[in-house]
């Protein structure tokens, strides 16, 4: 009964083609607009993620996520080298700093100041120069996104030439040089990011009494993590958080505080109810359409788990090309518009079960309706004309 | 003891029989009784013609007979099998197994192909795709089917070779019974009269029952015997269209 099922639903190209599209619709706008949440939200933790090497982040117990900067003493990063399970602590500077442009513009920045004997916590790939150049006086090193865009220097006649190696800028009216070029994973904030030496950013900073963002520490081997953090947290009274805990804290806070999840949920809701209105209400048509031959069929001899097995089959068979159409055309939306944009993109194959999942519900829910319409159908319909 | 004629009992030689069948539709003022006591035998053999005025139960009564509706009270055994006394599936089990359908639209899937069409009934029992889509081409063979009409959809047919593809498709898994509704009432007299020659021949085969429900008079001489139904009764079963009373309703 499979092949009559299928010549069935081929057969009706018009109501077929309106099933896939919508569920290709449905399922585009579910893939698409839960990657670009995906890819906002990581966006939120990005720093955690591009400085990988600190197990444990220290930071003033009123911190609520990475960018709600508290700072606190120099002194906590020896109070915290001193705590037992610790192999070292580093202190590192996070602040938003203004940059002046040539032209005599600002633009507000991310300046990482970096230990200035280790410089951990580096930026994960360097494009152009090393990290060891951030020693030079008033080095600094831009991210390549900042460097050819936001940073970038507009002629007169318009045209933008990247920072480059070299370069002289002044951030909050001190005198720096690039001295190379790295990449980032692109902050929530998508302003440009600038690394130096702690020294270098605390005197680029406003002139204020504490100016320590985190103390990123690096546990003994065989160290429990958690069990590291509530002894820091008892010997020096700050807030010390394992990496995954610091994003997962992150996560939570963008997710409870700001309008996104509820923007984009209801971009997906929109989505599912698009999906259910356009291909349920075409795949209920195109069963009552076909009414008078599942009547027919009944009449020949086809029981009803004949009948319902032909419908889940068109059903899955709709879902399946929708979905893979869907997911297809959201993917190479992303890969396309997120290489030439700032796009926040990130589709992990979790999103890609929950999309197959509201695709299936959608068909299922659909079914459910044409199937209940057909198990009820008297076969004696098909003596009526 | 039933008595046995060329080694088949003589039950067996009866197709259909009904006995004071009673079907009422609705309930309370708006109940509308379609049968009143129908009493009917249908020979395995014979082509039963079964005529009358719009309304008086003809389609409810091929619609018990046929399976697809349930009797209220009264008998009626095919080829003694009652099917109130069967379940739901083993009534479409029986159906599809034992009866061929003829309908008045016609009733073929338009998205699939003639030969398609004929080999459903094959496809509902069991039997794969190809092997029933090459059964139905030679069954199509003998309705006068070349190759090219065999692939054809139904909506490149005509009246009658849709009607023709129809009656293939309700022999090709060799029914004891066959139950038309209205064959010919779409179609103009000739082919009307070229469809029921084709329904006399191959039809009748094998000592198969036929009960066609018509209101064409002029396909009345491919009737073996002919019952008149009036008010939801059997008011008269004849021989031939010659014997037939007048009804009190004209046949529309």
């Amino acid at each position: 009964m499979n092949f009559i099922a299928l010549k069935m639903l081929f057969g009706d190209r018009a109501k077929y083609l309106g099933i896939v599209i919508g569920l290709t619709f449905a399922s585009l706008l579910i893939t698409q607009q839960s990657a670009i949440f995906a890819g906002m939200m990581t966006r939120t933790f990005s720093f955690l993620s591009d400085v990988a090497l600190p197990d444990i982040w220290v930071v003033d117990p009123q911190v609520k996520y990475i960018d709600d900067i508290r700072p606190m003493q120099d002194t906590e990063v020896l109070r915290v080298r001193g705590v037992e399970g610790v192999q070292w602590a580093v202190p590192l500077y996070k602040g938003s700093l203004a940059m002046r442009r040539t032209d005599g513009t600002y633009q507000s920045c991310v300046v990482i100041g970096l230990d200035d004997e280790t410089l951990m916590g580096g930026p994960p790939t360097m494009v152009i120069g090393k990290l060891s150049d951030l020693r030079r006086s008033g080095g600094v090193i831009v991210d390549a996104t900042g460097a050819a865009g936001k940073l970038a220097h507009i002629q007169p006649d318009g045209t933008r030439v990247s920072l480059k190696v070299g370069d002289e800028m002044e951030i909050n009216d001190n005198h720096s040089v690039v001295v190379g070029i790295c990449k980032v994973t692109q902050t929530f904030q998508a302003n440009p990011v600038i690394y130096t030496t702690y020294s270098s950013a605390t005197s680029f900073a406003p002139s204020q009494r504490l100016l320590l963002s985190f103390v990123t520490v690096k546990a003994k081997p065989g160290q429990d993590l958690n069990a590291l953090c509530r002894r820091i947290e008892k010997a020096t009274g700050l807030r010390a958080y394992t990496r995954d805990e610091f994003k997962m804290v992150t996560f939570l806070y963008y997710l409870q505080y700001t309008g996104m999840p509820i923007n984009f949920l209801t971009a997906v809701a929109l989505g599912f109810l698009v999906g259910v209105a356009i291909s349920g209400q075409t795949f209920y048509n195109f069963t009552l359409d076909n009414l008078r031959y599942f009547g027919t069929l009944k009449a020949m001899g086809a029981k009803n788990g004949m009948l319902l097995r032909m419908i889940l089959l068109q059903a899955l068979v709709v879902g399946g090309v929708g979905y893979g159409l869907g997911v297809g055309a959201a993917s190479a939306w992303g890969m396309l518009i997120s290489g030439r944009t700032q796009l926040a993109f990130r589709l992990p194959w979790h999103l890609l079960v929950v999309s197959a999942v509201a695709v299936l519900v959608i068909c299922l829910s659909s079914a459910a309706l044409s199937i209940h319409k057909v198990m009820k159908l008297e076969p004696a319909v098909v003596f009526r004309s | 003891m039933s008595a046995t004629i060329n080694g088949t009992t003589q039950e067996a030689r009866v197709a259909v029989n009904c006995k004071e069948l009673t079907k009422t539709f609705g309930t309370g003022n708006a109940a509308v009784k379609a049968l009143r006591g129908v009493n009917l035998e249908v020979r395995s053999g014979e082509l039963l013609m079964l005529v009358g005025p719009s309304g008086c139960g003809k389609t409810t009564l091929i619609s018990v007979i046929a399976g697809v509706l349930r009797r209220d009270e009264g008998d009626c055994k095919i080829f003694d099998q009652d099917y109130n006394r069967m379940s739901e599936d083993d009534t479409t089990e029986f159906r599809g197994v034992n009866i061929g359908f003829v309908f008045q639209a016609f009733n073929l899937i338009p998205s699939l192909t003639t030969a398609e069409n004929v080999g459903t009934p094959l496809i509902i029992n069991g039997m794969k795709p190809r092997a029933a889509v090459s059964k139905a081409r030679e069954i199509l063979v003998q309705v006068g089917f070349d190759e090219r009409m065999m692939s054809s959809l139904p909506t490149d047919l005509s009246g009658g070779q849709q009607q023709r593809v129809a009656i293939a498709r309700a022999l090709v898994h060799q029914p004891r019974l066959i139950v038309c509704d209205e064959p010919t009432s779409a179609l103009d007299g000739e082919t009307g009269h070229k469809i029921m020659e084709l329904l006399h021949t191959l039809g009748r085969g094998e000592g198969r029952a036929l009960v066609v429900v018509t209101h064409d008079s002029r396909i009345y001489e491919f009737a073996d015997r002919i019952a008149a139904m009036e008010d939801g009764r059997i008011t008269q079963v004849v021989d031939s269209a010659s014997q037939l009373k007048p009804m009190q309703k004209k046949t529309d």
